[in-house]
């Protein structure tokens, strides 16, 4: 059987096919053994567009290295979500410390949308370990510089935060991009430690408000030496849009692509839906590619020697239900189409929309 | 009791194509309609059911440990009963439907449920899914019918054994999970030789497993918590096992074979269209009617023809959309076979006993034969009658 210990197995068999879990969680949701969640237990809105909530996880968290991001799984519309946020919290090694993240709304997006709106203490949410390459490497570097965007400075507030708690002498120098002062994410916390620890400079520019901060615009050459003359020699972390890293890693090109480390933030958007036909389907667990004919998904896995289960072949009887992990599909019966990730879906009645990767 | 607004209606097989595809298309209508409307309401509302299901549970066997008290082991029965009856019906029977995958949620996850009874799940999900489902009531295909031991159809050709068709079928009642755990071996192929020992040999080690883990919970594990007093829990539980099997095959024996209910031949269902499909759901289907909370405990297979309509959806929206259908299906003459309980399976007990026995002639032959004779009456007596009076 399993390695469990015996006292464990034990009580699965008193517990029976919904397992001890299964009991713990009715009594309260964090208790569960197998699972890790975390209760919120502060709302804040720092600014009108975002929400910081203030998480309290179960023992089964591991806790997580400052820079490094986590997977939250919300329920929205009755549907569990999973996004990536970066703990902007300081990194501890306090266990069942607390974790904070900050979400920004994203226009069109359900998961930042429904936390913006509706975020409450006592929400509970599924919570991932922390994972990531992006973040304080040890021992710490001499010097840093942190350049982030919008909802990107989060994992840089988290690096900030571990590196002024244990030390006043590193200098730490944050550039931060935002459309006007309003709009600026962690803002009084920045100023407080701006004027309270000589380490630390702040530099702010407003891109939509000019005059409004330090700097004037979007980044450019001429805020580097600013922000820190030395630069090149500093260890620099950056994240943000797109059109902000790509400016960064210019600047960075020529022998100092070792000094930058970069964490792309995404806004959630509509996976590019191709036409049936045109993309490369993935069956991930068989390791097989194929382009995509355009008929049911099942069809074609059967065609590539796949030999998946099925039933009914037409929507009913959910034999031959897998996981979508990536692409866009479409339903056959009802014509729905969907780019959700880590979705459900039945072979039989779903083709594919553009590339697609299926865990069969 | 059929309630036909219109004369008798063609089977799917003879109906006019537009006719069916008519009908088809207002039933995809009914299911995108209850797509869109699926969300946070029904997630909520199984989330609510199982926590009472494993309150229930957790009352019940605490009720029992203390069972040597009478009014401690009825009170525990009962809950024990109730948790049962709930985790097989409104919670096991759906989730494992695929009603609730949209959630996302990797325990109310169709193809993971397991369920508290012997039946492992996943037979569960091939028997019942797929060959069920798809093949509903189509004598040959659909194993339901009879599960292997019963005659519940007059194309099942008789022979002496079903002399005992009551008795088999009470037998099956009172162990149903036990029924429903062996009916994936197909015991009545293996006896005619149609299927190989040796291709059953991993369902044999599931179900061992999971009759094995069960039983070992039931009669031993928790009975053993009470000390001497080992025989009250026993009792409980093995009474809450057999109320729950009781209930579950009066439910279910319901859905398909009361008065007014049709079979089909594999002939007839071949190529069938998705209209067709939807239509043969209707006609092979019965609901039972009733208070809402007797359509929890029935896992809302009282509403058995919106239950084969719409397997993968909700089972709490069958009551709200059952209207829609039921007006559908009075506009298209189709026969909507609804009753109490106690009709329902009135008429299903009458079916058994009347399968027990051989049919001595086909009832159409008999009604040529009556005929016949009728006619060769009124010639007899009109022949007499002129016999008497001269012209």
């Amino acid at each position: 059987m399993s390695s469990k210990p015996a006292s464990l197995r034990l009580l699965d068999a008193f517990a029976g096919p919904h397992g001890v879990d299964g009991f713990l969680e009715q009594v309260d949701p964090l208790l569960v053994t197998g699972e890790c969640r975390a209760e919120v237990v502060a709302v804040e809105h720092g600014t009108e567009e975002s929400v910081t909530l203030t998480l309290r996880p179960n023992r089964a968290w591991k806790g997580f290295r400052a820079g490094q991001f986590v997977q939250v799984e919300v329920e929205v519309d009755g549907v569990r979500q999973r996004r990536c946020y970066s703990p902007a919290s300081a990194e501890t090694e306090e266990p069942g410390a607390e974790l904070e993240i900050t979400v920004k709304r994203h226009p069109g997006g359900r998961v930042s949308n429904f936390l913006v709106d509706h975020a409450r203490p006592g929400m509970v949410l599924g919570l991932g370990q922390g994972e990531g390459e992006f973040g304080l490497p040890r021992p710490w570097p001499d010097s840093i510089l942190l350049i982030g965007g919008g909802s990107g400075i989060t994992p840089l507030m988290s690096i900030l935060r571990t590196v002024l708690a244990a030390d006043r002498e590193r200098p730490v120098a944050l550039l931060q991009y935002a459309p006007d002062p309003e709009r600026a994410i962690y803002r009084a916390e920045l100023e407080s430690l701006a004027r309270s620890r000589p380490n630390f400079r702040l530099l702010r520019s407003y891109t939509r408000a000019p005059g409004a901060g330090d700097l004037d615009g979007h980044f450019s050459p001429t805020h580097l030496p600013q922000a820190e003359p030395c630069f090149s020699t500093a260890e620099t972390f950056a994240c943000g849009p797109p059109a902000l890293l790509d400016a960064v890693r210019g600047m960075w090109a020529n022998g100092l692509e070792h000094r930058l480390r970069v964490e792309s933030f995404v806004p959630p958007e509509l996976l590019p839906s191709g036409e049936p036909g045109e993309g490369a389907i993935r069956f991930a667990e068989s390791e097989i590619e194929v382009a995509d004919s355009g008929a049911p998904l099942l069809v074609q896995a059967e065609e590539a020697g796949i030999a998946a289960e099925y039933g009914c072949r037409m929507g009913i009887c959910h034999t031959c239900t897998r996981r979508k992990v990536a692409g866009t599909h479409r339903n056959l019966v009802t014509g729905e189409v969907s780019s959700t990730a880590d979705e459900e879906i039945q072979l039989c009645v779903s083709a594919a929309l553009g590339d697609l990767t299926v865990a069969l | 009791m059929t309630t036909t607004l219109s004369p008798p209606t063609p089977t799917p097989a003879e109906a006019a194509p537009d006719w069916t595809e008519s009908f088809g298309e207002e039933m995809d209508a009914i299911r995108q309609r209850l797509l869109a409307e699926r969300g946070q309401h029904d997630a909520d509302y199984i989330r609510r059911l199982i926590r009472v299901q494993r309150g229930l549970e957790v009352g019940g066997r605490a009720l029992l440990w203390a069972g040597v008290l009478p009014p401690a082991w009825l009170a525990g029965t009962a809950a024990l009963s109730l948790s049962k009856i709930l985790d097989n019906m409104e919670i096991g029977h759906n989730v494992m439907h695929g009603q609730y995958d949209w959630m996302n949620d990797p325990k109310l996850s169709g193809k993971a449920f397991e369920w508290d009874t012997a039946c492992p799940a996943d037979q569960w999900r091939h028997s019942h899914n797929y060959m069920h489902h798809t093949h509903t009531n189509i004598v040959g295909k659909d194993r339901d019918i009879g599960y292997g031991i019963l005659r519940m159809s007059e194309e099942q050709p008789w022979s002496p054994y079903y002399l005992g068709n009551p008795v088999w079928a009470t037998l099956l009642a009172t162990f149903f999970e036990y029924g429903v755990a062996l009916h994936d071996l197909e015991v009545e192929r293996l006896q005619s030789g149609e299927v190989e020992l040796a291709e059953k040999r991993g369902l044999i080690e599931g179900i061992w497993q999971k009759v094995r883990r069960q039983a070992l919970k039931d009669y031993v594990l928790f009975p053993a918590l009470s000390g001497p007093f080992f025989a009250f829990p026993l009792a409980g539980n093995a009474t809450a096992n057999v109320v729950r099997n009781l209930w579950a095959f009066t439910i279910i024996f319901c859905g398909h074979f009361p008065e007014g209910t049709q079979e089909f031949s594999e002939a007839e269902t071949e190529n069938e269209t998705r209209g067709q499909w939807y239509h043969r759901q209707v006609l092979g289907s019965a609901n039972l009617s009733g208070g809402p909370l007797f359509h929890i405990l029935a896992g809302n297979l009282s509403f058995q023809i919106e239950h084969h309509l719409f397997p993968d959806l909700p089972a709490n929206r069958y009551a709200e959309i059952s209207v829609d259908v039921q007006e559908a299906c009075e506009r298209y003459g189709i026969p909507y076979n609804v009753g109490p309980l106690h009709r329902q399976f009135g008429s299903v007990v009458r079916k058994i006993c009347r399968l027990a026995l051989p049919d001595r002639l086909p009832s159409a032959s008999l009604g040529v034969a009556r005929g016949a004779l009728g006619g060769l009456r009124k010639s007899a007596g009109r022949l007499l009658g002129d016999l008497r009076t001269p012209a």
